[in-house]
């Protein structure tokens, strides 16, 4: 008998207030429920109660850059920030390009307990862009993968890709496209715009992002396959999308969350903290992606989710690596950037951060409304609890977040995953009780 | 002043003080007995992660004429080739009692994130970063140009109404931002020239005229004419077809330097490439301040530290 | 606070007159006899002593500014300080009387750099020190040789020479300490 929880008078993000129960694994119950002898009753009076949240583009790092996260530390982060699924991009090492790899990762996953783990395959073999990884072994794989992309590096050979977008249509794949063009950004650093040029940092331009997406776009459309591009960042690239959309071609997009709140002056400080790829664009561009965002344009957020060692951002901006970790915070960061302006409400959220990237990575037991019979995925959100962001708030390995110091409209409550919580009152739920539970979810599945 | 970074962030009362400075350290230059006993007990550090033997030498004259201990740490053959981080390096010049670093590195941004990082104590000077700033030759272009309008009375003086053309590569000059900055802060006026493939794409936050004509621009019969060092390495980038053209179209020959007013400075950072971006005429004549600069960049130094290091620790002034 | 005039103009006229009699007569005239002055007010002295001597003995005496902020021991306790410019005439130093002129002797330390600032610039045959106001607290083996006025003091009051060329008046104030 695992434990059930009681969640009382929380707000849906369809609009009215409602108790959840969770038992077995499922939402049991909605509504007013008198009864529930022996549930742990949670009070989420005040708070919004939203599908568990799906992210479709994190680094985990394990295999191979364990200082900087593991599967369990990385998912940990995700608790920590109500997801209760995440893609983990193929850029380990070795790289996830064949199905010994992401079944591995999706076992570590499952160990671990504190999320779902989907491994992303890379389309090419090593992440170099020369030939195709086994994409058909990894999808058939009990990892079973539908998400693929050399996240990190372009497939910038048109025929390559060409080839990859053909090739998934077997089984219902979808390349994730890193939409950069290598020659424009040979050492890239920065927007290229007046401030790298003031800066002297070699610029990124909104160009090499667009050109490719327009070519992908192209390419999808002639041979009827599914495209999915990672975090677009410009307006540019917003219009190109939203052309390609119009003409019905099978295109979806995510933007991160940082580019939805951070702009480019913000490198003046030349701290590596704002360092990322894409880079941080201008105000125009954040006002076009959060457009897009709230028209449709642009279907999720993702989170590009980084993790670094400390030495790896201390030091001198050219040195530095790109990423930032961005699970702990996306939720309240979309609720500043789109949510407290009224661009987006909660279902729309909901819909961004939960439904759509389950959808588009086609993972079951996800992203579903919160109402009788779901899978007991849920996340609870405080909205009125503005604060700045701290360190105590991240709860993976690797602390490179853009936010700490800066004020945030609300915080994650509590997560629950599989029906247990994996985060609640602010603290992430002890590694020994989460895997025990897991490990009962697994026999419970078996029997 | 706690740290020289840029020149971008110098008030006109800041930079025309430095320069008065200046004029005093080059007046004890043109004395018999050279030395000042200002900052002794003080230790100079010359963390250089590029190769600039003038721009190095030049330091360690200054430092030294002020009497503060030099240390040269040199990026090449050290620990720091070897893989060492800024961050150690800056905690190692920490541990050895650095009150001023003087630093050159290929990373724009590195002396900045050097001065806030809070990895070390000691007053930092910009000695050219990246693609970034170079702001003691910025202030040694300035002084040399002050010094041949105004001589003996430049005290107090800024540039207004100077009319000055930097022509060469812009887009990787450290040299032209910090001129961009400091000539208008003085109140001289700016106009890029270069070829638009060596120019930033967006330049309209520039307090500068740009454009791709220097014939068009040498007309206007300027005050100073700054010829940047074009590199070789550009060429094989698709910066512009090759140094033959480039001269051609971009390059002050002998035509174009006798068509200029015999008021007009020839100016140059060196080391020059001559026959490409200058010929020898020019660079040799007396309207070329090229050896003027390098003495005047050891009393624009001295200026430097001085106002950096003379003073208490932690002096915001 | 209050403030108290010391010196008026007259007094000031005074005093300087009765100095470049002094100096006159330990130099037996005006023979080789240069007076530098340390900026800001030691300067505006040092020409206003000059004109005096060039009068009376009817020759032109030389002089200049010895700016000594370079060459200051106590730099690193405080802000940074600006130079001013040194200006030596023509003829220089060497084998001269020096008389360094300053508008008010303290500690001695200023007299102290002066020696070392002066030491670079060549070698004087003698240095003498003409000071307008002696205060008191020497932390020095330093002493001047023509004072204009002894002016006993507590470290607590400030002496202030205002002199017309830089402040549009000539007085002598002190502001009182606080008891």
């Amino acid at each position: 008998m695992t434990e059930r929880f009681l969640i009382t008078g929380a707000t849906l993000a369809t609009g009215g207030r409602a108790d959840l129960l969770l038992s077995d694994g499922v939402i049991a119950e909605v509504g007013r429920i008198a009864d529930a002898a022996g549930a742990t009753v949670v009070d989420a009076d005040g708070l919004v109660a939203l599908p568990g949240l799906v992210d479709l583009h994190t680094h985990l790092r394990e295999p191979g850059y364990e200082q900087s996260e593991t599967v369990l530390t990385g998912t940990q982060a995700a608790a920590a920030g109500g997801f209760t699924a995440v893609f983990a991009m193929a850029n380990t090492s070795p790289v996830a390009d064949t199905a010994g790899v992401v079944e591995q990762e999706a076992s570590l996953g499952r160990a671990a307990g504190y999320a779902t783990v989907q491994p992303i395959g890379a389309v090419t073999v090593g992440l170099k862009g020369e030939q195709l990884a086994e994409l058909g072994a990894m999808a058939r794989s009990r990892a079973n993968v539908r998400v693929f992309s050399d996240d990190g590096f372009c497939v910038s050979d048109p025929l390559l890709m060409r080839r990859a977008l053909e090739y998934v249509k077997a089984f219902d794949g979808v390349i994730a496209q890193h939409a950069q063009e290598p020659r424009l950004t040979q050492g890239a650093q920065m927007n290229e715009g007046a401030l790298s040029g003031e800066l002297g940092l070699v610029g990124w331009p909104a160009v090499a992002e667009e050109s490719i997406i327009a070519r992908d776009v192209l390419l999808a459309e002639h041979v009827g396959s599914r495209l999915h591009v990672c975090h677009v960042s410009t307006a540019g690239s917003v219009e190109v999308i939203r052309w390609a959309k119009a003409r019905g071609i099978d295109v979806t997009a995510e933007v991160t969350p940082h580019h939805l709140l951070l702009t480019e002056d913000l490198v003046s400080s030349y701290d590596p903290r704002f360092k990322v790829n894409p880079p941080l664009r201008r105000a125009e561009d954040v006002e076009a992606l959060r457009l897009a965002l709230a028209d449709g344009t642009i279907d999720i957020v993702a989170t590009d989710h980084a993790p670094h060692p400390v030495e790896a951002k201390e030091s001198e901006w050219d040195a530095a690596a790109n990423g930032m970790v961005g699970l702990e915070s996306a939720l309240a960061v979309v609720h500043a950037a789109v949510v407290e302006n009224g661009l987006l409400d909660w279902a729309d959220v909901a819909r961004v951060l939960s439904a759509a990237p389950a959808s588009i990575g086609r993972l079951a037991g996800h992203g579903q409304p919160l109402e009788r019979g779901s899978a007991a995925e849920v996340a609870l959100y405080d909205p009125a609890a503005a604060s700045d962001f701290s360190l105590d708030r991240l709860a993976g390995r690797s602390v490179n977040s853009p936010y700490l110091g800066r004020r945030l409209p609300g915080r994650v409550v509590a997560t629950f995953h599989g029906g247990y919580a994996t985060y609640l009152d602010g603290a992430v739920r002890p590694a020994d009780e989460i895997a025990r539970h897991a490990s009962a979810r697994l026999e419970g599945t078996r029997g | 002043m706690r740290h020289l970074l840029s020149t971008k962030e110098l008030s006109r009362d800041d930079a025309i003080a430095l320069l008065d400075v200046a004029e005093d350290m080059a007046a004890v230059q043109e004395r018999e007995m050279k030395k000042l006993p200002t900052l002794r007990g003080r230790t100079v550090v010359n963390l250089f992660f590029e190769d600039s033997t003038r721009t190095r030498i030049s330091f360690e004259a200054a430092a030294k004429r002020l009497s503060a201990d030099v240390i040269n740490f040199s990026a090449k053959g050290s620990s720091v080739s070897k893989g060492e981080s800024l961050k150690d390096t800056a905690q190692t010049l920490q541990a050895m009692g650095a009150d001023g670093v003087v630093i050159r590195h290929h990373a724009s941004g590195a002396p900045q994130t050097l001065a806030m990082s809070g990895w070390i104590d000691a007053g930092v000077v910009n000695a050219g970063d990246g693609t970034h700033e170079h702001p003691t030759q910025a202030l040694l272009d300035a002084f040399t140009i002050r010094r041949r309008l105004h001589g003996a009375t430049s005290r107090g003086r800024g540039l207004d109404g100077v009319h000055v053309v930097i022509v060469g590569d812009i887009l990787h000059s450290r040299v032209a931002r910090s001129n961009v900055w400091l000539l208008t802060t003085l109140g001289a006026t700016v106009e890029l020239v270069a070829p638009p493939t060596l120019l930033p794409v967006d330049t309209t936050a520039w307090p500068a005229r740009v454009g791709y004509d220097l014939d068009a621009s040498l007309a206007g019969g300027p005050d100073v004419v700054m010829m940047l060092r074009i590199q070789a390495e550009r060429m094989h980038a698709a910066f512009f077809p090759n140094s033959r053209e480039y001269a051609r179209t971009w390059g002050l020959d002998d035509a174009r330097f006798d068509r200029l007013p015999p008021t007009t400075m020839v100016m140059h950072p060196g080391p020059m490439n001559r026959g490409l971006e200058i010929a020898a005429r020019a660079a040799d004549s007396p309207q070329s301040t090229v050896r003027e600069q390098v003495a005047n960049g050891v009393s624009v130094r001295m200026a430097a530290l001085y106002l950096l290091l003379s003073g208490e620790r932690g002096d915001a002034a | 606070m209050a403030v108290r005039t010391v010196l008026q103009q007259a007094d000031i006229d005074r005093a300087i007159t009765r100095i470049a009699h002094e100096i006159l007569e330990s130099n037996r005239g005006a023979e080789r006899l240069v007076l530098l002055g340390i900026p800001t007010r030691g300067v505006v002295l040092a020409d206003r002593l000059a004109a005096i001597i060039g009068r009376i003995a009817a020759s032109d005496v030389p002089a200049g500014a010895l700016d000594v902020t370079m060459y200051r021991d106590d730099l690193g306790r405080h802000p940074v300080r600006t130079p001013q410019p040194t200006s030596v005439p023509s003829g220089g130093i060497d084998g001269a009387t020096v008389v360094l002129v300053d508008d008010v002797l303290y500690s001695g330390r200023t007299i102290r750099a002066a020696f070392d600032a002066l030491a670079d610039l060549g070698r004087a045959r003698a240095v003498r020190l003409a000071v307008l106001v002696d205060r008191g607290h020497r932390e020095f083996p330093i002493r001047a040789d023509f004072v204009g006025k002894n002016l006993p003091s507590s470290t607590r009051e400030r002496i202030n020479v205002r002199l017309a060329e830089v402040d549009g008046d000539d007085a002598v104030t002190i502001d009182g300490g606080d008891d």
